[in-house]
């Protein structure tokens, strides 16, 4: 799919496991970590990995949202008993980073290492090649110190061997080639360690974040292992979304749902990837982001079966809560390339259906706009259908532009009989 | 000439004959004088695919390799690459050192950042286009169509892709190309060329280079860009518009901006479609574009209208050309789709009324496949079913297993057996072999079934007695089938039989065919201890009884008797011996048969005598 966040605690997995490889041999990392989550306890893991027990330790969450220390969620120099305590508190404890809400899960455990130096070092992807950023103060100040940040590129066609790192110390730019190796072995998109400290051979990666490429999931499987791409911190899902999604999972077609109000009046089912963003986009652009209560697309010629239920579980959602001003369905689309538009009509047919009186009810009024193969047919039985429910239907083909329904829809207008 | 011409052609990766007809059928109504497929790629077999171009049928070359259809094809400038994002990279990269192609469209999505990111650099240190990767290509109007673009032919016409428009036409997204063709022909008088992209964050080529060429094209007289949320092309068409490489008129829309009222993160559906920084907003860039002077719309929903204005005003500069309109040609309706219309009927030259595969599953006279395996029927059902077109009763499909294995096999000394294991000795493979052995079953071997079957009926239906049937039989000088054994007696019966016969009385509802040939067999045994009911004869009757039993009138029995049904019981059943002796031979690894000199007496005539 695209660029994906992975845990540190996979992270530091990987490259205790081939940092080794990529510098020949010349550095080292133990990768002493362990992931606490509510299935795996600290005393779980202290039966896995001795150390735990016999080190002092550090503790903090791992769930991709960083600013941590800010957040005053990292505990330091801490013994077992401390650190059990600590994670016990804060396991299932909802907390806000920045506008983002959701519950502490998975904490991650590691040795405490004083040190001395802390370097930073951050790879990122271009177009044109790869930038490696690097300092010699790292730490949480980085930013302020951004001036004294180095940087580095490796074109896209090039080699890490050619780039001049003149100016790091040989010990380190030895590393940080290595690391580059690493970087584009394993399908990296972006990596950062902040801090790091080097003594000898050995590597300490104190604070890491990291994203893969999941389109290279094909050839790096193995090299991966057991992966895994969390959701964004805060992206907690609905039953409703979280059903959507499975049933997404099961099927080579597309279908996606999130919740955006649930009281908003304004509810979206389209077909199509671009148009289902362009639907919502204008619903925001005309000044109704705040009444739009969903983002919602099918694709990818779903069965009729596929359409039926998401189109019941957008009725469901839309007819819990009457609002004294109605509501509004947006059955949207472009023109379809090959989908056969009748077809796909009428999986969402039979859910308005069964859905007729609540549909009454709640004064919903209801716009199809769509084109494509057999479109025609399709608009015609939503006509037929208007009639039969006593819901209000207003339907249009690629005569209207895409996205007039929702000016239409907006002002209660109609532009039928043009 | 521009780069793609209405001479263009290309060269298709990946057998995508739907693809094929699409760019012949667009070809077609564009009235182009050649198809614009020159030959397709297919690693894993080669020789010719046909298609139409009109209501001709053409035949395009496939090779194995993208070097030979390169070799043979040097006008082919464009490859349209259909392989799976796993292959994707490799034959890319193969394509763009071949030096007759010069645009490449990579339409698999799911190419991971850094190989797309080498075949970009690939492509631009060689002056090569990539179209894509992860989109469906793109439209020169009434030139050139790449792959499934544009939809189905209908769309094609109705959005007056098959003659050139003023507007070159660039997206990110393949999927909203239609609906954008759409809007241009209403607004403006359509497309002169669109490409879309694709939704990766690094693209092969850029919205920019794109219109670096329209803004080249003096047919283009004004562009058209729909971006995306994410990513930071948009800001070299920023650059483009602040240094003035970009001259003509050019109205933007980037898509996404509805990002900003999403609780966290969002990743739309396309890979580049994430906003990582506010530099890459929808709004930041709508914004930036219509500082730079581009013609930015308040929302998606403003496009047509500003489409339609600046249309309006170069018409009445006069720098729009009137357009020389046709109509274009229709594309003949494909057979299939005909039917599936109910527009064309025709006489079927196959009957069939016992299975069907056109469905999910195979049915069995009209039963799923699945159905009768979960309800855990057995063989003699499945039988009962194809040959009978009846849903056996239990008693009827269990009496069709016995008569399978009874007469499963007999050794290696009847004719079947033999001949099989002759010709298996010769070397012949096992179907032949089989076959050997089955071609000896007729009225001497196994065959008597039918007989028996046959003549035990007739003669109770015409209400013969028995010793009238004997003398009948007798004055027409016939031996009774299925009367008669060369070791078995009365004394000494054949256990086959009794197996039969018991089962028979036990589960059948009737057995009056049975009964009457016991009773004939009383008067024949009566003459000569060995003159029993044998097994051909004791199976023949019965299945006349098992079909009187099942409801078949005596007209429908009578036909299944003269189809040669009965002893295709024996046939079935003997086939599972055949095999078994066949196998056993191969590994055996016998030798050759020949039939020693003293089993042959040797009679020829004196060549005085001739």
């Amino acid at each position: 799919m695209a660029q994906r966040g992975i845990r540190e605690y996979d992270a530091k997995r990987l490259l205790a496991k081939y940092i080794e490889k990529f510098s020949d041999g010349k550095f080292h990392y133990k990768g002493e970590v362990a992931l606490i989550t509510p299935d795996y306890s600290i005393n779980d893991a202290a039966k896995d990995n001795p150390w735990i027990k016999e080190k002092p330790l550090v503790a903090k969450p791992d769930q991709l949202f960083g600013k941590r220390g800010k957040h005053n969620l990292v505990l330091l120099n801490a013994d077992f008993e401390t650190a059990k305590k600590w994670i016990n508190e804060r396991m299932h404890k909802r907390v806000c980073i920045g506008k983002a809400e959701g519950e502490l899960t998975h904490f991650l455990v590691e040795p405490f290492v004083p040190h001395k130096q802390e370097y930073y070092v951050a790879i990122k992807t271009e177009e044109e090649g790869d930038r490696i950023y690097f300092s010699d103060e790292g730490g949480i100040e980085i930013e302020e110190n951004w001036e004294k940040v180095k940087q580095f590129f490796v074109p896209i066609l090039g080699s890490v061997s050619d780039v001049d790192f003149s100016g790091v110390e040989p010990l380190i730019s030895d590393f940080i080639k290595a690391l580059y190796k690493f970087f584009v072995d394993l399908d990296f998109t972006y990596l950062e360690i902040n801090p790091f400290a080097i003594t000898g051979g050995e590597v300490v990666p104190l604070d890491l974040v990291a994203r893969l490429d999941d389109t290279a999931y094909f050839w790096n499987k193995d090299k991966w292992g057991d992966i895994e791409f969390p959701v964004p911190f805060g992206r907690n899902f609905t039953k409703e979304e979280q059903f959507i999604r499975e049933l997404d999972e099961k099927t080579g077609a597309s279908l996606k749902l999130t919740i955006l109000n649930p009281e908003g009046r304004i509810w979206l089912m389209v077909a199509g990837g671009g148009a289902s963003v362009i639907y919502a986009d204008t619903v925001v652009d005309l000044g109704y982001g705040k009444d739009l209560a969903n983002y919602g697309e099918y694709s990818g010629n779903p069965s009729e079966e596929e359409t039926y239920l998401y189109a019941k579980t957008i009725l469901d959602l839309m007819t819990r809560k009457k609002d004294p001003h109605g509501k509004i369905l947006i059955i949207g689309g472009g023109i379809a390339n090959f989908t056969d538009v009748a077809k796909t009509f009428k999986g969402i047919i039979r859910a308005l259906k069964e859905y007729k009186d609540k549909l009454i009810e709640n004064n919903v009024k209801i716009y199809v706009r769509r084109g494509g193969p057999n479109y025609r047919e399709g608009l015609r039985m939503m006509r037929k259908l208007g009639k039969e429910l006593g819901v209000p239907i207003e339907v249009y083909g690629p005569e209207l532009p895409m996205t007039r329904v929702v000016t239409l829809a907006l002002s209660g207008g109609s532009n039928e009989n043009n | 000439m521009k780069i793609i011409n209405e001479r263009t052609q290309a060269i298709i990766y990946g057998r995508q004959m739907k693809a094929v007809q699409r760019m012949l059928d667009f070809d077609y109504v564009s009235k182009r004088e050649i198809p614009s497929v020159a030959a397709i790629v297919d690693p894993t077999r080669e020789g010719f695919e046909t298609a139409f171009f009109g209501s001709d049928e053409i035949l395009i070359p496939v090779y194995r390799t993208i070097a030979d259809a390169v070799n043979n094809h040097k006008n082919a400038t464009v490859l349209i690459n259909f392989a799976s994002y796993r292959s994707a990279f490799e034959t890319t990269k193969e394509a763009l050192d071949a030096d007759t192609l010069k645009i490449i469209a990579v339409i698999a999505e799911g190419i991971p950042e850094r190989k797309e990111r080498i075949l970009g650099a690939l492509a631009r240190k060689k002056g090569k286009v990539i179209i894509g990767p992860a989109t469906v290509g793109g439209i020169a109007a009434g030139r050139f169509r790449i792959g499934n673009a544009g939809g189905s032919i209908e769309n094609i016409v109705a959005s007056k892709l098959y003659r050139p428009g003023s507007v070159g036409l660039v997206t990110k997204s393949g999927g909203m190309l239609n609906e954008m063709f759409n809007m241009i022909a209403r607004n403006a008088n359509g497309i002169n060329i669109g490409i879309a992209i694709g939704g990766d964050r690094f693209p092969g080529s850029h919205l920019v280079d794109h219109l670096m060429g329209f803004e080249s094209d003096p047919e283009v007289k004004f562009h058209v860009v729909l971006g995306e949320v994410g990513g930071l092309e948009e800001y070299k068409i920023v650059d483009a518009l602040k240094n003035g490489k970009i001259k003509k008129p050019l109205i933007a829309w980037v898509t996404g901006t509805c990002a900003k009222v999403f609780p966290s993160e969002v990743q739309f559906g396309h890979a580049g479609a994430r906003a990582g920084a506010e530099k890459e907003t929808a709004d930041a860039k709508n914004n930036a574009l219509r500082e730079a002077g581009a013609i930015v719309p308040d929302s998606f929903d403003g496009l047509p209208e500003k489409i339609k204005e600046v249309y309006e005003k170069l018409k009445s500069k006069g720098e729009i050309p009137e357009i020389e309109e046709f109509v274009p040609p229709a594309v003949p309706m494909d057979f299939d789709k005909a039917v599936k219309n109910g527009i064309v009927r025709r006489h079927r030259q196959f009957i069939t009324t016992i299975s069907d595969d056109r469905g999910e599953e195979v049915k069995y006279a009209g039963i799923p496949l699945s159905e009768i395996i979960e309800s855990g029927k057995g063989l003699g059902y499945v039988i009962g079913l194809l040959w009978l077109k009846k849903s056996l009763p239990d008693y009827a499909s269990d009496f069709i297993e016995l008569v399978l294995k009874i007469v499963a096999d007999h050794g290696p000394c009847v004719s079947g057996a033999h001949n099989a294991i002759v010709a298996s000795r010769a070397g012949k493979d096992l179907v032949s072999s089989v076959a050997s052995g089955l071609l000896t079953i007729g009225p001497r071997f196994g065959g008597a079934i039918d007989g028996a079957g046959h003549y035990f009926k007739e003669a109770k239906d015409r209400g013969m007695s028995p010793a009238e049937f004997v003398a009948y039989m007798k004055n027409k000088g016939i031996p009774i089938p299925g009367i008669g054994h060369r070791v078995k007696s009365v004394r000494n019966p054949d256990k086959r039989v009794e197996m039969l016969k018991e089962y028979a009385k036990k589960h059948f509802p009737k057995t009056e065919y049975l009964d009457y040939a016991l009773e004939v067999e009383k008067i024949t045994t009566s003459k000569k201890e060995n003159l029993i009911l044998n097994v051909d004869g004791c199976t023949g009757v019965l299945l006349v009884d098992l079909m009187k039993s099942l409801g078949l009138s005596d007209k429908e029995i009578n036909e299944r008797i003269d189809a040669g049904l009965l002893n295709a019981f024996f046939v079935l059943g003997r086939t599972i011996g055949i095999i078994g002796h066949v196998v056993d031979q191969k590994l055996l690894k016998t030798k050759l048969y020949r039939t020693p000199y003293d089993d042959v007496l040797y009679k020829l005539p004196n060549k005085a005598d001739l």
